[in-house]
């Protein structure tokens, strides 16, 4: 087993001109919650889908518990993506057999035990469920794993502040002890509390990568007064509108 | 009870001084059983390595005792405990003897008022 769980290196990502990541080093333990924190457009959702292997990057290397980004990084890795990728016609119990079938660290008795807790009937189908309740399905099916890396892209955007403080509360008491959580947001004030560590990105580089505990000792703010200082002073630096 | 959290400070030490005053209460008393750190972790909504720091302190300052594996206990020396909730008594009366200064309160001043306000009870 690898110390380091992630390791990028000088990571770099271009849409045509346009550069999503420039030259990112991430490091990240096992064991830890760590916050991807970034305003809209400051490279989350790439840096998440290169994790997972969804995009290739232009430069640099990514290595998953010693492995490049392949079949192997992809069974320890439960991903959720920022939108739904399902068939609304399917049923949660379809897309129970469907996680079954693909991934072998899938506990079927652990989803349906979750969905009881959140309130969500197995047995409906997706395109009769709110916004918030399909959230709830993906949610289920991801933690419902054990998984090394869970990688949530905005996993709180979509629902109501109560839902909110049931879903961390969810990700807190299932995630796997040795596994590591990437969830990438920027409803900081929301999630503070759950996390170990936060890394701020800030057009496509790092900006910031320590503990929350540092950075309130340091700063003596929170993580998220300090976001919106770093990222107001951006907006002023960028001048015109 | 409740877990408040403000922003200025690191959370682990909001903690450990939130679990002290539920041991100088006697809400978790001497030799008693302090809850598991995930039990503890999910109910004040922080992650576990959060809680698991803030316990860590709290067997530091002596008033709680045990291991990983028997789970955690408070201490049974009553004696810490005193000294402890003596530590809390004497910020708390040494901040309000600086809130009276600024006020222009001198000393001697102080304490008459102190002891006005306690006849006045």
């Amino acid at each position: 087993m690898n110390e380091q769980l992630v390791t990028c290196a000088a990571l770099t990502k271009r849409y045509g001109g346009k550069r999503a990541l420039a030259g990112v080093d991430l490091e990240l333990g096992r064991g830890r919650i760590v916050g991807l924190l970034g305003p809209n457009g400051s490279g989350k959702t790439t840096m998440i889908k290169i994790l997972c292997g969804l995009l290739q990057p232009t430069e640099g290397a990514v290595l998953v518990d010693g492995q490049p980004v392949g079949p192997y990084t992809k069974s320890i890795i439960s991903y959720l993506p920022d939108r739904m990728y399902f068939a609304d016609w399917m049923k949660a119990t379809d897309l129970f057999d469907l996680f079954a079938d693909f991934y072998k660290d899938f506990d079927r008795t652990k989803a349906m035990s979750m969905c009881a807790s959140l309130g969500v009937t197995p047995s409906d189908r997706l395109k009769s469920m709110s916004k918030g309740t399909k959230e709830k399905v993906q949610l289920v099916l991801v933690m419902a794993r054990k998984a090394q890396l869970y990688l949530l892209d905005e996993p709180i955007a979509g629902v109501d502040p109560a839902a909110r403080d049931f879903i961390l509360s969810t990700i807190l008491t299932n995630y796997n002890e040795e596994g590591t959580v990437l969830i990438s947001t920027h409803l900081i004030s929301d999630i503070e509390k759950v996390l170990d560590e936060a890394v701020f990105l800030k057009e496509g580089q790092i900006t910031l990568h320590d503990t929350v505990d540092n950075i309130r000792e340091r700063e003596g703010k929170s993580v998220d007064a300090l976001f919106r200082e770093v990222f107001r002073a951006a907006n002023y630096e960028g001048g015109a509108f | 009870m409740d877990w408040t959290f403000t922003d200025d400070r690191p959370i682990w030490q909001q903690i450990t001084e939130q679990l002290t005053l539920r041991i100088l209460k006697g809400e978790y008393p001497p030799g008693g059983r302090l809850p598991a750190v995930r039990e503890l972790a999910t109910q004040a909504g922080v992650n576990p390595n959060t809680m698991q720091r803030a316990l860590a302190q709290l067997e530091t300052e002596g008033l709680a005792v045990g291991s990983r594996t028997a789970g955690r206990t408070v201490t049974e020396d009553t004696a810490v405990i005193e000294a402890a909730a003596r530590e809390r008594a004497r910020a708390a009366v040494a901040a309000c003897l600086r809130i009276l200064a600024e006020l222009g309160y001198s000393p001697e001043n102080a304490l008459v008022f102190v002891k006005e306000e306690l006849s006045n009870e």
